[in-house]
């Protein structure tokens, strides 16, 4: 038996054996755990179950074992992600920890600061935030104010943070802070890990259009930071901070491309059409309003031709290619299509797309109307769409400043 | 499928890039177009292209051919399409050619694929006529039985390469009427016979096209391509892979046209800048960019699909016409826009690639039309 045989046979076992026996009923393929130190639990076993795939690095499956990842190569990890997928099973931890600040640490952190974080995402132990954006610091980063002062070995953080994701749950956060505020903008910026569980820094949500609070601001009054967690040195921070929204835009355009290909297998029926059937009947086999149905087949198409680019680049990727300008092309594609899909499931249920709340819309309307709110933001966050075309015109079209 | 170039294919997209680009492409078909020629298109350049084995790629080896496919062809079509070559690739070989190889029987194939496959002889197919619009029901000609055979009359429009080609694949109702799939038949004939005429017409891309007049032309069983009365999937099929070769030709002519455009958005100063340091027009060229991404996305997946006779091929034949018909109208018209008042003028080449992108929007269907037949196809 070979090495990979002896491998996927072990995992095997584990799947279909361990995990039942250790846990009895397994998670449902829709519960996301994000662990921390005070869990949501999607799910009763989520932590257990999460726990048991970290024993063996399975939560991050690509990351080194001696950092307390799987150590699988690529190939491996798609196989093991297929065989959770075939089972119906979950990722056993999502996270802003696996997605962003872990691949960042492992291009940028020292062996001790790898050695301290590491196995902690790995374990779901800490869940992660992002301090990024202020008041006045969009789409210009560059110019964060939120001030780090370097007293000893600690470091004195004041200032405040914006649009911080499920900021009110998370127990550590990354982030940008000015060290420096004289010379080039982007020259005074550190990079910088702190510890949210102290007095000196307040996180209170922000309720969105949608109704839903997942950002939050973050307040820093004399809050304290270590400098054996600065990333990357004093004042060479913006490096670390745009490759980390690179490893951003991959998560959200693996998210909205996951989505659209999945949807998209054209075999089987299609969501919209069946909506569409539903809210304005069908003739002859067909949806019964020929503007309606023609904007299903568009949306359709687009999402099928996005899923399918986002495939190209994955095959690119594998015959050895250079990673080329995917993930803005993906963030402005993916996003404007999920709004646009939002805006025709509006159409198709006229006026019953308009309840809030109550008494004669259903679970699915009201849900879907929400979704469709808390969408237009996806355009804004992670980098807007107007910063992602700057990005392309720049770096692939080399059109001048 | 693998959405990946193998090395072949990548040294094929390079050669035939390297060909077109050889003698200036854009010049030649202005050329072609000032001196009214009747052609179109020139005979050297399509001899030369057929010893480098392009018009042999989609037939199969027992036919004289490569054995490949439209993944391999649609690099052909796109150097072409990026140099606006008018040479009759597609009309002969897969339009023509391809309905020989797949319908014909023994003898006319060995009539015609050998010849065609060299270059010598060139096929067209004939069937869609004036009030057609793209219903591949509503064929131009009708056919009487008359002895064995049958009597064709009617008149096509629009018969692309089809001035000056050696046989036509006309398709003739020979029962049934428009909208029936059913009673509808190919034949195989050649262009000295009887009672055929053809008149070049003059199209916005100066590509050559014909009017092909059939005056009680006769035709034989041995004539037929199929059963008769069957030829509605074959025609079909011959169309899905014409359109896909087709839409590699767009996304050549779409990259080449964004390509320009660029260029000159770099060089281009007013207001002592150059006019691509305007957001205005960045934004809108990055969003052209990613459509030209998509694009070749559609093309190279539903070339794979009919290669491989996947089950959805002809959802993703549709999915890739519907999007570079709308993507290469898009870049054409906004390439001229970009290049203001130059671009509006004759002298200069870009306005060559809007009249083809709406020439090309036109052939085998629109979006709106692929749209339709994609939803049909998916069962709503």
């Amino acid at each position: 038996m070979t090495e990979v045989e002896q491998f996927r046979g072990e995992l095997v076992e584990f799947l279909d054996r361990d995990l039942p026996a250790q846990l009895g009923e397994l998670p449902p393929p829709t519960s996301d755990y994000w662990g921390g130190r005070r869990p949501e639990l999607p799910h009763p076993q989520s932590r257990r179950y999460c726990e048991l795939m970290a024993a063996r690095g399975l939560t991050a499956p690509t990351w080194p074992k001696a950092y307390g990842g799987g150590g699988l190569d690529k190939d491996q990890a798609r196989w093991f992600l297929a065989e959770l997928r075939r089972r119906h099973l979950p990722l056993p931890l999502v996270g802003f920890g696996l997605s962003m600040i872990g691949p960042t640490l492992l291009q940028f952190g020292t062996e001790d600061q790898r050695r301290e974080h590491l196995p902690r995402i790995v374990r779901g132990e800490i869940r992660w935030a992002q301090g990024y954006s202020e008041p006045n610091a969009g789409s210009d980063l560059a110019s964060v104010t939120t001030s780090a002062r370097v007293q000893g070995e600690d470091i004195i953080l004041n200032g405040q943070k914006i649009w911080t994701s499920y900021g009110d749950k998370a127990d550590w956060m990354f982030g940008i802070y000015r060290t420096d505020a004289g010379g080039k903008k982007q020259e005074g910026i550190t990079f910088l890990l702190v510890d949210m569980a102290q007095p000196g820094i307040e996180v209170r949500p922000i309720r969105l259009i949608s109704g839903a609070s997942p950002f939050c601001e973050t307040f820093f009054t004399d809050a304290v930071a270590h400098t054996r967690d600065i990333i990357n040195g004093i004042g060479n921070g913006w490096t670390v901070a745009k490759a980390l929204l690179g490893h951003e835009r991959n998560m959200i355009g693996d998210v909205f491309g996951a989505g659209a290909g999945a949807r998209n297998k054209l075999a089987g029926g299609n969501p919209l059409a069946e909506l569409a059937r539903e809210y304005v009947g069908e003739r002859e086999g067909r949806v019964a309003d020929a503007v309606l149905r023609d904007r299903v087949a568009q949306i359709t198409m687009d999402e099928r031709c996005f899923a399918l680019t986002t495939q190209r680049a994955a095959d690119q990727l594998k015959a050895g290619h250079k990673p080329g300008p995917e993930s803005s092309i993906f963030k402005i594609y993916g996003t404007e299509l999920n709004q646009r899909r939002h805006e025709l499931m509006l159409s198709i249920r006229g006026p019953q797309c308009l309840g809030w709340e109550g008494t004669g819309f259903d679970d699915r309307e009201l849900t879907q109307t929400r979704d469709w709110l808390r969408s237009r933001g996806n355009t804004i966050e992670g980098g807007t769409s107007e910063v992602q075309l700057n990005i392309i015109a720049k770096h692939v079209l080399s059109l001048p400043d | 499928m693998q959405l990946v170039l193998t090395e072949d294919q990548a040294l094929l997209a390079r050669t035939a890039r390297e060909f077109v680009s050889g003698s200036p492409p854009i010049a030649r078909l202005r050329k072609l177009r000032d001196a009214r020629d009747e052609r179109g298109y020139a005979r050297d350049r399509y001899a030369r292209m057929a010893e480098l084995g392009w018009t042999a790629l989609p037939f199969a080896e027992a036919d004289g051919g490569l054995g490949l496919g439209l993944a391999d062809l649609v690099l052909v079509t796109e150097a072409m399409g990026r140099g606006l070559a008018p040479e009759p690739l597609i009309p002969s070989v897969v339009l023509g050619g391809r309905a020989v190889a797949l319908g014909g029987s023994a003898p006319l194939k060995a009539a015609w694929l050998a010849p065609v496959i060299a270059g010598d002889k060139l096929l067209a197919l004939a069937h869609a006529r004036r009030t057609g619009r793209f219903d591949l029901t509503r064929v131009p000609f009708r056919a009487t039985p008359a002895g064995g055979g049958f009597r064709l009359t009617g008149q096509a429009t629009q018969v692309w390469g089809g001035h000056l080609a050696d046989g036509y694949v006309v398709a003739a109702r020979t029962a049934g009427q428009d909208g029936d799939p059913g009673g509808i038949s190919l034949f195989v004939v050649a262009a000295g016979q009887r009672g055929i005429s053809s008149e070049r017409q003059v199209r916005i891309d100066s590509l050559n096209a014909a009017q092909l007049t059939l005056e009680d032309v006769e035709v034989t069983a041995g004539d037929a391509l199929g059963p008769p009365g069957e030829g509605h999937p074959l025609l079909t099929r011959v169309i899905d892979e014409a359109t896909v070769a087709l839409t590699g030709e767009m996304l050549g002519g779409m990259t080449e046209a964004l390509d320009r455009t660029l260029a000159y958005l770099r060089e281009r100063r007013q207001f002592g800048v150059a006019i691509g340091s305007f957001q205005g027009l960045k934004h809108r060229a990055a969003r052209l960019y990613i459509e030209l991404e998509l694009s070749r996305s559609a093309v190279m997946a539903a070339a794979r699909a009919l290669d491989e006779h996947a089950g959805e091929a002809a959802q993703l034949v549709s999915l890739a016409k519907a999007r570079l018909s709308d993507g290469y109208l898009a870049i054409a018209n906004e390439a001229i826009q970009m290049h203001g008042g130059i671009g509006m003028t004759d002298e200069h080449d870009i306005g060559l690639f809007l009249k083809r992108a709406r020439a090309s929007e036109m052939t085998f269907g629109d979006a709106a039309y692929h749209r339709d037949r994609f939803a049909a196809l998916g069962g709503y």
